[in-house]
């Protein structure tokens, strides 16, 4: 037998080996992962982008678009995008004088209804040769040939002669003037007259607008151009871009910070009630569930008549608290699901066998776990909260004049939505938009986020 | 079964209770004097309208009156419109909301069902993608905007051919009822074709469906005897809060198709802060809603016997 001979050499530790057991792919934290699946989803990446730009829209636009949406310009009211903005530099209006009416009448006095003087903004003179008679003049914005109406009723006339000043626009009126009988009723003797109105400025009013600086002497009949609104204004005046822009930091603003609140009251309602379990946990479920039954928008409506608004206020905190109040138990209800689910798990008992404190837990183990069903229940709530501001301030119960909101653009423009339809349309599709975006990234955040419900709905 | 409803209709009246109790220190609360108009002139006028109107007397006393006269059914008289009873009103106004409603529920569960069965039948092909990209569309456009842009679409449809073909707005013949039961029914319609498109598509591959397929039953058998009957389950148990959500949702349709329901009745009362309409119109809908859940959780449990069992 012979004994191998041992030298210290043959104690020295091998070299480690590097090839085995390597990790070849860095490895995915939850949110990590979560944040892959939402790249990997076009729809939730586009609506994600489209919501940037929405916040953009409403936070950058205001400094871009320096335009104060409560200021009325009183030439452009109601105007559609894109509409003529020229105007002219005329006299300042002065009463229609006697001795002007006379030669107007005396010039000649045997053609029918004629204009005194060219039609402006400013007035619409008419006369025509007198028959001794009474009359009633008519104005119509659409040719009365084509609808068979003469249109709006101005006035009844003992003498042939009217100035018509009622809330002039730039474009063509159809007058129509009938001769009426001793009676009082209307005869079958008809005048008529095409007027082409044209926009007229003063020299003082120009410079008031700040179309023609202060210390230029304007020219009479010199063309101008009045302030632009690429979006067009309200039944107002008032510029449409800026109301939008100021309208969406309202409606975002409750939109957003709401289902923030109520999420968050609902979780430490729901992460307490599932944590203490028993007879706590039942009664304050109890309590949730009748908060549940209540009828929300009722009690909405309800909510903003009790708090009412006072002067001066814009009516978004009332909502918010109501809101607030009402919307609470959902979240309370899954959360608190999530954290009895939770509680039973294997990792939080190891947590807790190596003696990690009940916040650790709840910080370190229940929250994150619950974080992904939360984030997509905020996603989801958004769309809703601002459909309930866009109802009430359509119903008139949310915002207050003058404070902008979409949903009050949106009530105040359904009114004339047959005539300017942009009042409507312009806000209503900035709601639209909105809801979608959030509601796309809800689906897309909860395929990504939590893979209990992933699928769910595919 | 029979514990169930009874239960139900407990935690119903307890929570229709709340409700009043809730709308009426609520009203309470809110700043002001309903007194305070043209009519209260001398302070004597005052004292008698508030004697009438039983305001002279302590809260308390007023609100044990209030919760007798609800539990008798009597919601009390109108502050802005003399001498006219909420219940008359309620009456007068609410079968018109009703029908509405009815009709929107059915226009709603029919296209739901039709519109969600198609996608499921033709998953990820042309019909289910227009159809889903209308649905997310249904959801995302106010229930307002819809109402305005279909009476736009009447006024120029009207014009177009030169005839009343439908009516724009007001209330009498079924055909003053077709445009605004769709538009109310509308997003209803958008979110039953989704629970009902994702419920079948479950179904798909449950073992009955997959046993029907061995037993060698035609496709359309299996889909119309065996999917089709169970996936309609979940679109039943929403109904019950659809109707809650139709119901609010008429107060739009209401105002903008100048409807004389009672939600545009409601809408004006607050308006001119008329609180015992308020007050009355609150609780009934309230009543009406927290009823109509228990009765669609009941007409389930009937339907299918397994919630019995959950409960």
């Amino acid at each position: 037998m012979s004994t191998t001979e041992l030298t210290p050499e043959d104690f020295q530790p091998l070299p480690t080996q590097q090839t085995a057991e390597q990790l070849t792919r860095p490895s995915l934290s939850y949110w990590a992962d979560a944040w892959r699946r939402l790249r990997g989803n076009p729809r939730a990446m586009a609506s994600l982008g489209l919501i940037l730009a929405l916040m953009a829209f409403v936070t950058v636009g205001p400094v871009v678009w320096t335009v104060d949406p409560s200021a009325q310009d009183l030439d452009q009211i109601g105007i559609s995008p894109g509409a003529d903005r020229s105007v002219t530099l005329a006299q300042p209006f002065t009463p229609w004088t006697l001795a002007q009416r006379l030669a107007a009448t005396t010039l000649s006095p045997d053609t029918d209804l004629r204009l005194a003087q060219p039609a402006t903004t400013q007035a619409v003179r008419l006369v025509w040769p007198d028959a001794g008679t009474s009359y009633r003049l008519y104005r119509n914005i659409f040719n009365p040939q084509d609808t068979g109406a003469f249109g709006l009723p101005l006035a009844d006339l003992q003498q042939p002669y009217f100035e018509d000043r009622l809330d002039l626009q730039p474009g063509t009126y159809f007058y129509t003037l009938v001769t009426l009988d001793p009676a009082g009723q209307e005869t079958l003797m008809t005048q008529s007259l095409t007027a082409n109105v044209t926009r007229v400025i003063s020299i003082a009013e120009a410079k008031a607008r700040g179309i023609l600086a202060p210390d230029e002497p304007g020219e009479i009949g010199a063309a101008l151009e009045l302030g632009w609104h690429p979006m067009g204004t309200d039944y107002l005046g008032r510029d449409m871009l800026a109301r939008l822009m100021y309208g969406g930091q309202v409606s975002l603003f409750i939109g957003l910070l709401a289902p923030l609140a109520f999420v968050l009251l609902g979780v430490i309602y729901g992460s307490i009630a599932g944590f203490l379990g028993g007879m706590t946990d039942q009664a304050m479920m109890r309590f949730a569930d009748f908060v549940v039954a209540l009828p929300f928008l009722l009690f909405m409506i309800l909510f903003k008549v009790v708090f009412g608004i006072g002067p001066g206020e814009s009516g978004i905190w009332p909502m918010l608290v109501a809101m607030i109040i009402l919307l609470w138990p959902a979240p309370a209800r899954l959360v608190r699901g999530q954290i009895l689910q939770i509680r039973e798990e294997g990792y939080v008992s190891a947590s807790k066998l190596l003696g990690a404190t009940t916040p650790y837990v709840v910080a370190r183990h229940m929250l994150p776990n619950t974080m992904g069903v939360i984030l997509v229940t905020i996603t989801f709530q958004v769309p809703s909260a601002i459909f309930t501001e866009a109802f009430l301030s359509f119903i008139g119960m949310g915002v207050a004049p003058p404070t902008p909101s979409w949903g009050a653009m949106c009530n105040e423009g359904i009114k004339s939505m047959l005539t300017r339809p942009h009042e409507l349309m312009f806000p209503a599709l900035m709601i639209s938009i909105t809801v979608l975006a959030f509601n796309l990234l809800g689906d897309g955040l909860r395929d990504a986020l939590d893979a209990r419900m992933r699928g769910t709905e595919e | 079964m029979l514990k169930y409803v009874a239960k139900r209709v407990l935690l119903g009246l307890v929570t229709i209770w709340f409700i009043a109790s809730a709308t009426f220190f609520g009203m309470h609360a809110v700043p002001g004097d309903p007194l305070a108009g043209d009519k209260a002139t001398t302070a004597q006028i005052r004292a008698n309208l508030a004697a009438k109107y039983g305001l002279d007397k302590p809260l308390a006393t007023q609100y044990w009156i209030y919760l007798g006269n609800i539990a008798q059914g009597d919601f009390g008289i109108s502050y802005t419109q003399e001498n006219r009873k909420v219940n008359d009103i309620i009456r007068e106004h609410f079968p018109v909301s009703a029908t509405l409603g009815i009709l929107a529920i059915v226009f709603a569960a029919l296209g739901g069902i039709l519109w969600g069965a198609l996608t499921a039948l033709y998953r990820n092909r042309w019909p289910d993608v227009v159809i889903m990209f209308l649905v997310i569309l249904g959801i995302s456009v106010p229930s307002f905007v819809v109402a305005a842009i279909s009476q736009w679409s009447l006024v120029n449809l009207n014009q177009g051919v030169g005839a009343t073909v439908l009516p724009i707005g007001g209330w009498g013949s079924i055909w003053h009822m077709l445009v605004p039961a769709l538009v109310l029914g509308l997003s209803t319609m958008a979110y039953l074709t989704r629970l009902m498109r994702s419920s079948l598509l479950e179904v798909v591959n449950t073992d009955y469906v997959r046993t029907a397929k061995s037993k060698g039953l035609p496709a359309t058998r299996i889909f119309s005897q065996h999917q089709l009957r169970n996936a309609i389950l979940p679109v039943i148990t929403v109904l019950g809060p659809a109707i809650a959500g139709i119901t609010t949702g008429g107060f739009v349709v209401e105002i903008v198709f100048a409807i004389p329901g009672l939600g545009r009745y409601f809408v004006q009362a607050i308006q001119q802060l008329d609180y015992t309409v308020i007050m009355g119109t609150t609780v009934f809908y309230g009543a009406f809603l927290v009823f109509m859940v228990i009765a669609v959780d009941v007409i389930y449990g009937f339907i299918d016997p397994r919630v019995r069992v959950d409960q």
